[in-house]
């Protein structure tokens, strides 16, 4: 079976092949159901390869299949080979089992799209290149994948491209990303100069970490050019700012790509790279760290004032993958990937219901105009409050027990830290609670809301208002829904759509249980990636240790504070809810950036520009006149004329004797 | 009595093909048309020839008379193709002088 790892990624490409022969002539639904059974067959390959795994000791669980040499090149040698090692099929399990059932949900949320066989054309060519990104032996298959699923992000995101703020949005996610993949290049470089002989392979790169043949400054080099690339994909500060616009793709791309799979990619990266990260200098892991702890607080208070139901998750995505950060550079490598596990558990059964609470609404997505559904939506609603749960920090969902973890490694590295982790847990309680109460409990203000706007809704909100409807009734026109887009009662959404909502609360709830702090014997999960992280994961101290149910009794009651603050704010309406408009517009971070860009940076873009067509430009063109106008006087020469020719050869004759007989003297 | 006829020396036949390659490089360049053109080339081989010829009696070496044939083998091999270019280029234009085929000029 573990010679068979390469049918993981194989068989997702199989489906985008069919599809991009077949698709329009599936057509929906029956493309849709392709596309999941392929994924589906991909999971139920990883899960015979984990099975098999597991029952190895851990110095055997690392397995490396090569299907070809990829790049034979002198002393550079790289093959496209896949590596089964706990961390890789780790990976693969939730991509491969949330992507099945997103899949499945899909067929569902995009029934009836005029575009629904390239919707999953492109969501199994995403599966293909996440696969390939997570199981490739070396750098550059992992680059392969990075950069694929980079292109299918951007394919997703701006997917209805008839808006223009989609196609804007996949824009500046493809442009941002492209700034983290030049620090991902960087790192590769850096590895394929340090290693020799010259390697991009991971085993290569980390065995080189662990026998020190790299200086602390090369070893630093690579880790922190990496986490740039790891900043890039995983919405990190200051490259965040692509992560919430890509909420303009539809639900399950955001459930998907942006909050289970791709964006856990720059975690992945850095959990692989952990030798490397070990011998490097202290302040690389402090600067990881910081970044991480500043952008869980950062995104958690902007997601306080977000009223898009979509936009309050995608902050708190970016947030959470703060949190995972903020693990990686505090040495919990097993803390940072079971974050990520029980994360894509959690965020993606949030997305998927707020999906479906938009696709129930109508594709409403303002949070202003929802309220009490959980009477209309009752399966929705159960496992949306799991989910939530889950995120706020209560025990014994699986959010809980992650979140915990790494807030105990947090406050080993720095009380600091810990302290800012402690308060976004507090934020995320709190804004969590508020969408739960906005959409789910409360007044039904679905429709008010419409009578409202249409009646004295003030100027700019109404044209707001107005391109969303247009957006809205460009998608519902193409909806074979029997509700017309007057009626606007809420409905509950079909089994496909329902089925995943419910594995993925399932998930939420036992998640947390492959790794329990109470014994050595229930950290499953460590034992299980121990062969991966034991070059560098940090081992709590003895202070620390003992502190464990202090801590976690604290992270329970910052959790309960958030939730119950929320809801005396929204439910019982004791205090006014304090939604600054800085943080609303994200302390203006993006506005900043937009102004600088567009002033002094596009001045400057200009002038380069500038140089470019005239000083560049000008020296290449200059030096192609210069040989063509030689050439155009050289081409007279050949007049064509026999005689001329003849005359030319006897001229040269004369003058070769000349030159032999009368300067040489050779006779 | 008849005078003495003068033995011809190698000279003189060294002035007679250099005559004949004289003559025949004149005519490559001075005429127009391609066959004259071409019996022009076959003079200045020959002239050739006789070079090699002569030598080859005065020095008693075989070796300049073996090059002859090679000459004569190429010249035949050369007339072969180049005839038959020139009879299919006067297929085509019947009049046409050298100085017309100027389509490849640059």
């Amino acid at each position: 079976m573990l010679d068979l790892v390469w049918l993981i990624p194989a068989l997702p490409l199989t489906g985008f092949v069919l599809i991009l022969l077949f698709g329009r002539r599936l057509g929906d639904p029956k493309a849709g159901y392709l596309a999941t059974t392929m994924v589906a067959a991909s999971f139920l390959v990883t899960v015979g390869v984990f099975l098999e795994l597991v029952g190895l000791s851990t110095e055997e669980r690392r397995h490396v299949v090569t299907a070809f040499s990829w790049v034979p090149v002198s002393s550079l040698h790289v093959d496209l080979a896949f590596l089964a090692d706990p961390l890789s099929i780790t990976m693969c399990l939730f991509v491969t089992g949330i992507g099945s059932l997103i899949h499945l949900y899909a067929t569902g949320y995009m029934h009836g799209d005029p575009r629904f066989s390239k919707f999953f054309l492109y969501l199994n060519l995403f599966a293909f290149s996440m696969l390939m990104l997570v199981l490739g032996e070396n750098l550059l298959v992992t680059f392969l994948g990075w950069e694929g699923v980079g292109a299918c992000s951007y394919f997703l995101i701006s997917f209805w491209h008839e808006r223009e703020s989609a196609a804007t949005a996949g824009k500046k996610a493809f442009v941002t990303n492209r700034v983290g993949d030049w620090g991902l290049m960087m790192a590769m470089f850096f590895a394929f100069w340090a290693t020799n002989p010259h390697t991009l392979s991971y085993i290569g790169i980390n065995e080189a970490a662990a026998e020190g043949h790299f200086s602390t400054t090369t070893a630093t080099a690579i880790a922190l050019f990496a986490f740039v690339g790891a900043c890039g994909k995983s919405a990190q500060l200051p490259l965040y700012i692509w992560l919430p616009d890509a909420m303009e793709g539809p639900t399950p791309v955001s459930a998907l790509i942006h909050a289970a799979t791709m964006v856990t990619a720059g975690v992945f990266l850095m959990v692989r790279l952990n030798p490397v990260l070990h011998v490097s200098a202290e302040y690389a892991s402090t600067i990881i760290a910081v970044v991480g702890a500043a952008t869980a607080l950062f995104a958690a208070t902007v997601a306080v004032a977000q009223n898009d139901i979509k936009k309050v998750l995608a902050y708190s995505t970016v947030s959470q993958l703060g949190y995972m950060f903020l693990a990686v550079g505090s040495g919990a490598y097993v803390a940072a990937i079971f974050h990520m596990v029980t994360h894509a558990f959690f965020k993606a059964l949030l997305f998927l219901g707020s999906g479906s609470v938009i696709h129930g609404m109508h594709h409403e997505q303002d949070m202003r105009r929802m309220g009490a559904l959980r009477k209309v939506m009752p399966v929705t609603a159960i496992t949306f409050i799991i989910g939530w749960l889950a995120i706020a920090g209560v025990p014994p969902f699986a959010g809980f027990w992650s979140k915990d973890e790494i807030l105990l490694f947090a406050y080993d590295k720095s009380p600091v830290l810990y302290a800012v982790g402690l308060v976004t847990a507090l934020l995320t309680a709190y804004y969590m609670t508020r969408q739960v109460i906005m959409v789910f409990y409360g007044k039904a203000r679905w429709n008010d809301a419409h009578a409202e706007h249409g009646a004295h809704g003030d100027v700019v909100e109404a044209d707001e208002h107005a391109a969303d409807g247009h957006a809205a009734d460009d998608h519902a026109a193409a909806h074979t829904d029997d509700h017309g887009h007057g009626a606007h009662t809420p409905h509950e959404s079909p089994w496909p759509m329902l089925l995943p909502l419910v594995v993925l609360a399932g998930l939420s709830i036992v998640g947390g249980f492959i790794q329990l702090p109470f014994a050595t014997s229930l950290h499953r999960l460590e034992h299980w990636l121990e062969p991966v992280v034991e070059e560098g994961e940090h081992h709590l101290s003895v202070a620390a240790d003992d502190l464990k149910y202090v801590l976690m009794g604290i992270a329970v009651a910052i959790g309960l504070a958030g939730i119950s603050a929320a809801v005396l704010v929204y439910a019982k309406h004791k205090a006014k809810p304090i939604e600054p408009q800085i943080l609303a517009d994200g302390w203006k971070y993006d506005a900043a950036i937009s102004a600088f860009m567009g002033g002094p940076g596009r001045a400057a873009f200009d002038g380069v520009a500038w140089t470019d067509a005239h000083v560049v430009d000008g020296a290449v063109n200059g030096a192609g006149a210069l040989v063509k106008g030689a050439a155009s006087g050289a081409r007279k020469v050949q007049s064509g004329n026999v005689r001329t020719y003849a005359a030319g050869v006897a001229v040269g004759v004369v003058l070769l004797l000349v030159w032999f007989v009368l300067l040489r003297g050779v006779l | 009595m008849i005078a003495a006829v003068p033995t011809p020396t190698t000279t003189w036949y060294l002035i007679l093909s250099a005559v004949l390659f004289a003559l025949g490089m004149v005519g490559v360049m001075i005429r127009r048309n391609p066959l004259v053109l071409f019996m022009c080339i076959e003079l200045m081989l020959n002239a050739v020839n006789l070079t090699f010829v002569a030598f080859a009696q005065r020095l008693g070496d075989v070796g300049g008379q073996t090059t002859v044939f090679f000459v004569m083998v190429v010249a035949a091999a050369e007339v072969v193709v180049g005839l038959g270019i020139v009879v299919a280029i006067l297929r085509r234009r019947p009049s046409a002088t050298t100085d017309d085929l100027a389509e490849l000029k640059g």
